[in-house]
């Protein structure tokens, strides 16, 4: 205990640790809530298999731009643009399957490198012209809307071929071939957690062995058996439908890939820091304008991921598509704890405040609330959501 | 003798951990030109800034005394309201808006919220000519120079019906022109009756026109001199500025110098924004290895644009000269060449330049060098929890945990953050920008310690300071900086305080 003391370790008390907790998940638990209730006013259809899988589905594109968007908030920067893009990805890309019989995965990288060098040459004006992000990027949200009603002169393009509508529509297939529940799946969660679980518990050993804070051992088991029953609830929900769609496993590599990048390595840290204060990052070596430009075409290709999962969902490239998607996108960011000048958010804040918009999105809309409605409520819990972090903020 | 317009009584004011006015007085007669004296730290500007209300009633203790009223500001319109006017040294003006908009910006001359353009314009006229300046009232305040920026300043506190008026270091950016300008205009006004208070450390100018003096040293009145009786010397006044016991606020040191690692040569940097203007000019100096190198100089020297230039090329346009880095030509024209050449910069304003302020102390330590705790762009969190433990044990950081955001600590532990964070990227040059700016006397004497423990490990030290007597305490040999150039270069057996200002008085004097 002495040793403990004179390295300045102290054990958190109980309180201390649910408070940090509550505040570092208040978004979840308010995620929870909103599940919880939505559930019992709709008589128990919102976590129905059927609705639990559309509700991925329809909201697998705004998943996807949020952890890019993310990125580029946090590094102090915004895009609106977002939602142009996916229309104009999804226009290309019918025009070139459709029009032009181009083979889908020549069309998905082309597509993909598109998004990129969109992002990229917005980047350029942000981080090397001094543009603000905002100026350009409402520039590239008519420009590219503009885009979109050229190459379609107008009109709808579609359908795709099947092998494409496949990324949005298709399920992974059932290697087990199970009768009622789709057992590749359970397989995939049991893996998955049999591995989180290791890490976790080879981290905590290796702070443990330098001397290192460690939460208590309950908190440790606490806290995974309750990511266990939910992530095997969830699968079950879904296995009992069919499955996990091909767009929750793209989702699932993209969130695992970005919290990885965005906690432990050097560009993750990097981004933070540019973020929190430019200057000083810049004076401590970092090369700023290269990591702004290179956020923005990050979050450019995730755009165009995006504009195809979309695109092949509605199996037709609209003039419209993506409308308004930006105001989502980034509402889903703030919601999930980002900063608006930078330098805090994380990637799983991001995807739980998209999640809590989506939720009250499919909730509302069984209820029967009219579209009207859902828009107020949703503008509200945004600014609720904000308060609620700057409140936290300012008591600390 | 003419009654006092201002009297401040024993005026005290803390600050967390260091008492930056204790007991000062200050009395101002009615109609004189009043000089406010004292290096920088000294406690001028607090002073002021609790006379203007910045610092509002209550968060002092003292009295103050205005035309032989007790006065309790709250804000600084309270005592705008009663005629004191304090014009700062980055002056308050709006670049894009005109001179009559800016004169009464927050005095509009309106009726029911509707501005009276005629009504602004020939009051405008009337005070640029009570200024003397020729300027036509709708020129844009980014159109005209700093010396005439600084008369539409005056041309404002006129328009409030001022009766005493407070410049902070008026004549700083100012040439000669300029500067007599406007001396003269305070002369006129106080023929006119309006008294002023003139914080300056030009005292060239001081000795011209003030007709009374006071003192300041750390936080405390030393003297108010009576100019119009007795002729008072500079070096009188001085000695009051710096003349203090110097034991004990340095702890010793035993240098050793060995050969020559850093030769700057034909240094010249330009101003961002005007490309014409030399910042630093022409300046060479050789540092050597396991030496404490001082760089004194007033503010707006170019000290610090010199070390931030040297730093990646962080600071202005058009940069020439030769570095010869341990007999070698290097290339530092950006900050990563430059800390893998082994420089660092602690920056001056640690808050807006050092520090990220929303992260913790690891992540601050670990972001110069983030490659000696990472492989293969993976950040390595437990290497990075060991040496910042390191850190904070050997530099005492007071904090709850290396997981502290940087933001709520005090300002001597941020410093040692920023100090950590630079010797984590294992440099061969630390440059120090005032490293001990706003921090309490025992967290210097720490900072203090940490220089002289890196010479001793054989690192070269370049420490630019305002504060005399610390160039002093710890350098081993001293450059005085002036308008961009080098005016003088001593060692520190024969430095003094007296002969630092010297140097940088002849050359304001010429």
């Amino acid at each position: 205990m002495h040793y403990a003391a004179e390295r300045g370790i102290t054990m958190p008390s109980l309180l201390q640790l649910f408070k940090q907790n509550i505040r570092q998940n208040s978004m979840l638990i308010a995620l929870v809530a909103i599940m919880l209730l939505f559930q019992v006013l709709t008589d128990g259809i919102l976590l129905k298999p059927l609705n639990i899988t559309n509700l991925i589905l329809q909201n697998s594109y705004i998943l996807i731009m949020a952890i890019g968007m993310l990125l580029v908030i946090v590094a102090g920067h915004i895009d609106l643009s977002v939602g142009s893009i996916v229309a104009f990805i999804g226009a290309t890309a019918a025009v070139m399957m459709v029009n032009y019989h181009i083979n889908f995965m020549v069309t998905i990288i082309t597509c993909l490198l598109l998004g990129f060098a969109i992002g990229a040459w917005q980047g350029f004006w942000v981080a090397y012209v001094k543009i603000p992000a905002f100026i350009v990027t409402l520039a590239g949200m008519l420009v590219f809307r503009g885009l979109t009603l050229v190459l379609l002169q107008g009109a709808s393009i579609g359908p795709f071929p099947t092998s494409f509508q496949r990324i949005s529509s298709g399920f992974i297939p059932d290697v087990f071939n199970g009768k009622d529940l789709h057992i590749t799946s359970i397989v995939l969660t049991v893996i998955f957690l049999a591995v989180i679980i290791f890490l976790d518990f080879r981290k905590r050993q290796a702070r443990v062995r330098y001397g290192f804070e460690v939460n208590p051992i309950w908190v440790f088991f606490a806290k995974n058996v309750f990511i266990t029953a939910a992530a095997l609830y969830f699968t079950y929900l879904l296995a009992s439908y069919k499955g996990f769609p091909n767009v929750l496993v793209v989702l699932f590599i993209l969130t695992v890939a970005y919290t990885f990048m965005t906690t432990r390595t050097v560009t993750g840290r990097r981004i933070y820091a540019l973020g929190g204060n430019e200057k000083a990052a810049k004076l401590s070596g970092v090369k700023t304008r290269r990591m702004v430009l290179l956020t923005f075409a990050n979050l450019g290709l995730l755009s165009a991921l995006a504009g195809l999962v979309f695109a092949a969902r509605l199996n037709v490239a609209t003039p419209k598509a993506g409308t308004a998607f930006e105001l989502d996108v980034i509402a889903a960011c703030f919601i999930g704890g980002a900063s608006a000048t930078g330098g805090i958010g994380t990637v799983i804040g991001a995807l739980v405040g998209a999640l809590v918009m989506g939720v009250m999105n499919n909730g509302m809309s069984i209820l029967g609330i009219g579209i009207d409605w859902q828009q107020a409520i949703k503008g509200l819990v945004l600014l609720t959501a904000v308060f609620f972090d700057v409140y936290n903020k300012s008591k600390n | 003798m003419s009654k006092a317009i201002l009297e401040m009584r024993n005026i005290t004011k803390t600050f967390p951990g260091v008492k930056a006015l204790d007991n000062v007085n200050l009395t101002v007669k009615e109609g004189e030109i009043h000089a406010l004296v004292g290096e920088n730290g000294a406690g001028k500007s607090t002073l002021m800034k609790v006379l203007s209300g910045i610092y509002p009633a209550g968060d002092y203790e003292g009295d103050i005394f205005f035309q032989d009223h007790k006065c309790q500001f709250k804000q600084i319109s309270d005592s705008e309201h009663l005629g004191i006017v304090i014009i700062h040294q980055e002056l308050a003006l709006i670049p894009f808006l005109s001179i009559a908009e800016n004169i009464f910006l927050g005095n509009e001359q309106h009726r029911g919220g509707v501005i009276n353009w005629d009504k602004t314009q020939v009051k405008a006229l009337e005070l640029l000519k009570l200024v003397g300046l020729n300027e036509s009232p709708d020129t844009l305040i980014t159109n005209i120079g700093v010396g005439k920026q600084q008369l539409v300043e005056i041309a404002k506190a006129l328009s409030k019906e001022v009766k005493l008026l407070i410049l902070d270091e008026p004549t700083a950016t100012l040439n000669e022109t300029d500067s007599n300008k406007l001396l003269d205009l305070l002369v006129q006004f106080k023929n006119q009756g309006i008294s002023s208070i003139l914080i300056s450390h030009k005292l060239n100018e001081v000795e011209k026109i003030a007709d009374s003096i006071t003192i300041l040293r750390d936080g405390a009145t030393i003297e108010t001199l009576d100019c119009t009786t007795q002729k008072i010397s500079e070096d009188h006044i001085i000695f009051g500025m710096v003349g203090r016991d110097l034991t004990h606020r340095y702890p010793e040191r035993h240098s050793q110098i060995g050969e020559k690692v850093l030769d700057v040569r034909n240094w010249t940097v330009h101003h961002p924004l005007h490309p014409q203007r030399k910042v630093v000019d022409n300046v060479s100096f050789t540092l050597n290895k396991g030496e404490v190198l001082g760089i004194s100089g007033l503010m707006g020297s170019g000290r610090t644009e010199l070390a931030m230039s040297l730093f990646g090329h962080s600071y202005g346009i058009d940069i020439h000269g030769e570095v010869i880095k341990d007999g070698k030509p290097v290339n530092i024209n950006s900050v990563n060449k430059a800390i893998a050449n082994g420089l660092a910069y602690v920056t001056e304003d640690r808050k807006t330049y050092g520090l990220i302020l929303d992260q913790d102390i690891k992540d601050n330590i670990t972001l110069a060098n983030l490659e000696r705790v990472s492989s293969a762009n993976v950040v390595d969190q437990n290497q990075e929890i060991l040496h910042s433990r390191d850190y904070k044990e050997k530099f005492n950081i007071k904090c709850s945990s290396i997981l502290q955001k940087t933001l709520n600590l005090s300002g001597g532990n941020q410093q040692k953050v920023v100090l950590s964070k630079w010797l984590f990227a294992n440099p061969d040059i630390l440059i120090l920008d005032e490293p001990t700016r706003g921090i309490d006397v025992g967290a210097k004497y720490e900072i203090y310690t940490i220089i002289n423990e890196l010479a001793a490990a054989g690192k070269s030290i370049i420490l630019v300071s305002s504060e005399l007597p610390e160039i002093l305490g710890v350098c081993d040999r001293i450059y005085v900086m002036n308008e961009g150039r080098i005016v003088g270069e001593m060692l520190r057996k024969d430095a003094s305080q007296e002969k630092i200002m010297k140097c940088i008085m002849q050359q304001n004097g010429e």
